[in-house]
């Protein structure tokens, strides 16, 4: 972890309004923000850890606890909120079992995450599952993907 | 001619996820198929485009062939072989899958100005864009205008930003050149936060040599010599194509130390936005960029005078820019023959929500809301009323279906109590509930507020609550005018653009539809049949086939019943979440 760490400080040493580039580096290696890596970069960079974890709370882009190996991320932008996702968000959360309050599942498998605007309005709702785009986002395409996702876990 | 066929597959954001790479490297494979003559397959180029606006019907395709174009929708990989060989090789368009009728109504009345390459030329081939005149602006100031001229021509266009606030291009040019300080920056302003709203994504996407075009511009004129585009993180595939221009720019020395012959050095740089909409706001966007929590603060000093690093600073909008080539290359005449007396010029807008054709359409200022939902959108699906049309988004308003002929300019849509904004355009019909609306917003700027005013962070916290409490029935009277009240407040406590504009969604709602307000308070109904708390879920005895799907999506067990035959709801179990009316495939479940 460490040699990781000290490349991304190296990249960043230089420049002084760096700290969101170096958290967005760091969520990029790792999937999300742990708290060696900002203690590491505060001794390194002699900026005190509250100015990382300020900005980390900040902006919504950021996480401070692991996320689940696969992403699921729901549209909330308007568009897809007048086209329905909400019935969407709720089947995945039933499909998921996911109480709630809750945004990962207890095997960490999955993370539901919802976002403002992806910018596909034109083909509301939208989801994404891993990246792959799903227009016109019904709740039984997004459940299937799931349980093919789950179904080709369980053979590995 | 030695290219005289050209197909153009639509790979903007729609184009990609309804599977336009598939298509593209279908036409690829059957062209290089050894059954086409070539003679055909030499001639013939194929290439992405960004967005093409129609994204409804997506994927598009157009084959064009000796400079007659001819336009298909829907198109699927399968359906490749036929259109080669049919059309291209037989001369012969499979005339079922055409889009013509749809694409002229669609295109009739607007005006490609920014989009007017967009959907065209291949995004991530510089020489594309070059053939086109692009980059021609830039050769032409170079040399033959002062910066003085190049303002001065800016202001004759009239330009004002694209952003939402609407402020003069040209002038705000003029008063950071007038700034002193040798360090200047010039930053495009790409954190396309609105929910709702594409137009940024879609032009960087499409053309993202136009922005740096304007930028290049833009520092010419302010004496910049350092740029930054900030643009959100959620638009991958925009951040790559902004990139990969950037770097043939520079290999052009487009960019870079004496660009285009002259002793002018300018080079740009990306940084990603961190997902937070206030960031579009000027300050909290330079905050941002110098790596703190995206907060805005007093102005003045305005960045124009003290901005990034706290050098002179200025901040465009991405489609703002992109207006710029095209204003230089024809003369401010030109543009300033578009538009109205005040609002020169096009806009972009994202048509979207219930309208047949949405997508992204460019019109002249000043055309009718009716021209846009009619003409170009296509109007409703059958069986719906158009009810409102949400313009400029969190800080927005609603037009209600009465004012369909307003004017779609800066002024006009001011004095309905909307605002232009960075261009979304909401379509909403009978089944939306306005109430329902105004809370979605409320929840957006509410979650979003930075947390620095204190009218701003509580005095939206309080409104959501309120706006809750009335769609789940517990409304009480005079909470309309509480609203109202805490609305005023918080325009007036806050610092920002964000502040100041958060209640507009409810002001506005409440303004041309207080009677779905009162329905929600004092007869405790949701006249759209949307807020569930308000409804009553029964289930019809003769549709239901007793599957028991919503005896067992029933969180409260509410619903009871043998297999194969009909069920029932305990009303005083019922907690009205709708689970049994999602889940229920033969609309067996009925809320009134």
């Amino acid at each position: 972890m460490e040699s990781i760490l000290r490349d991304i400080v190296q990249r960043y040493i230089k420049e002084s309004g760096s700290v969101v580039s170096i958290l967005q580096d760091t969520q990029d290696r790792f999937g999300y923000i742990p708290h060696e890596a900002i203690s590491y970069f505060s001794n390194e960079l002699n900026i005190p850890e509250s100015r990382f974890f300020g900005v980390a709370t900040f902006y919504s882009q950021f996480y401070l606890k692991p996320r689940g190996k696969n992403i699921i991320t729901a549209c909330c932008g308007t568009a897809c909120h007048v086209r329905g996702v909400d019935k969407t968000v709720s089947a995945v959360k039933r499909a998921l079992e996911l109480r709630p309050d809750e945004d990962t599942t207890d095997d960490n498998q999955f993370t539901l995450e919802k976002v403002a605007c992806l910018g596909f309005c034109s083909i509301a709702p939208v989801v994404l599952v891993n990246g792959e785009v799903f227009g016109k986002a019904a709740a039984e395409k997004i459940v299937r993907k799931i349980n093919s996702i789950r179904k080709s876990e369980d053979e590995e | 001619m030695k290219n005289s066929i050209v197909i153009r597959v639509c790979m903007g954001p729609a184009g990609i996820a309804a599977g336009g790479r598939a298509v593209l490297d279908e036409f690829r494979k059957t062209l290089t198929d050894k059954k086409i003559p070539a003679e055909i397959s030499n001639r013939c180029t194929h290439h992405q485009v960004g967005c093409m606006g129609l994204c409804a019907r997506d994927v598009l395709v157009d084959v064009i062939i000796k400079g007659h174009k001819t336009s298909y929708e829907f198109v699927k990989p399968d359906m490749v072989r036929k259109i080669v060989d049919q059309h291209i090789i037989g001369g012969e368009p499979v005339k079922q899958w055409l889009a013509d009728g749809h694409m002229h109504k669609f295109l009739e009345k607007q005006v490609k100005v920014v989009l007017s390459d967009c959907g065209v030329i291949d995004p991530e081939d510089i020489e594309a864009y070059i053939s086109r005149g692009g980059y021609s602006s830039c050769e032409k100031i170079f040399g033959n205008f002062s910066p003085e001229e190049l303002i001065h021509e800016i202001k004759l266009s009239g330009l004002r930003g694209r952003g939402g606030a609407g402020f003069p291009t040209g002038l705000k040019w003029e008063l950071a050149r007038k700034s002193e300080g040798n360090t200047k920056y010039i930053i495009c302003n790409a954190d396309e936060g609105d929910p709702g709203a594409f137009m940024d994504r879609a032009v960087i996407e499409g053309n993202p040599h136009s922005v740096i075009e304007g930028m290049i511009t833009g520092a010419y004129a302010t004496g910049a010599q350092k740029g930054y585009v900030y643009i959100r993180a959620e638009y991958p595939l925009a951040v790559e194509r902004i990139k990969q221009a950037i770097t043939q720019a520079r290999e052009k020395n487009y960019l870079g130390k004496n660009i285009f012959g002259s002793s002018f050095n300018f080079d740009i740089e990306i940084k990603l936005g961190a997902g937070a909409f206030v960031c579009g706001e000027e300050t909290a966007l330079i905050a941002s960029i110098e790596g703190q929590r995206g907060m805005p603060r007093a102005k003045p000093p305005f960045p124009v005078h003290k901005g990034l690093w706290g050098k002179p600073t200025v901040i465009n909008n991405a489609e703002t820019l992109a207006n710029i080539p095209h204003i230089i290359r024809n003369g401010a005449a030109w543009f300033s023959g578009l538009g109205t007396e005040d609002s020169k010029g096009t806009k972009v807008f994202a048509l979207t929500g219930k309208i047949k054709n949405s997508g992204l359409i460019e019109v002249p200022m000043g055309i009718t809301l009716r021209e846009i939902i009619h003409d170009i959108g296509g109007g409703l699906e059958p069986g719906k009323h158009l009810k409102a049309v949400q313009t400029g988004g969190p800080s927005g308003g609603c037009i209600p279906a009465e004012m369909l002929d307003i004017k779609v300019d800066y002024e006009s849509l001011a004095k309905a109590g909307c605002i232009v904004g960075s261009g979304g355009m909401i379509v909403l019909d009978n089944d939306d509930c306005m109430v329902n609306i105004a809370k979605y917003f409320l929840n957006f700027t509410q979650s979003e507020s930075c947390g620095k005013c204190v009218p701003c962070r509580i005095g939206t916290k309080r409104m959501l609550e309120m706006l809750e409490r009335i769609t789940n029935g517990l409304g009480q009277p005079g909470d309309i005018e509480k609203l109202e009240q805490l609305s005023a407040d918080i325009k007036s406590g806050s610092l920002c653009g964000l502040g100041q504009t958060a209640p507009n969604p409810v002001l506005s709602t409440i303004k041309y539809f207080r009677d779905e307000y009162e329905a929600h308070i004092f007869d405790k109904k949701c006249p759209a049949g949307v807020c569930n708390s308000l409804l009553t879920f029964t289930i019809i005895e003769d549709r239901c086939k007793g599957c028991q799907a919503c005896a067992k999506a029933c969180p409260s067990k509410a619903i009871t019943g043998e297999k194969k035959k009909p069920h029932a709801i305990d009303q005083s179990l019922c907690i009205k979440c709708g689970a049994c009316f999602e889940v229920c495939k033969f609309r067996s479940v009925e809320k009134a």
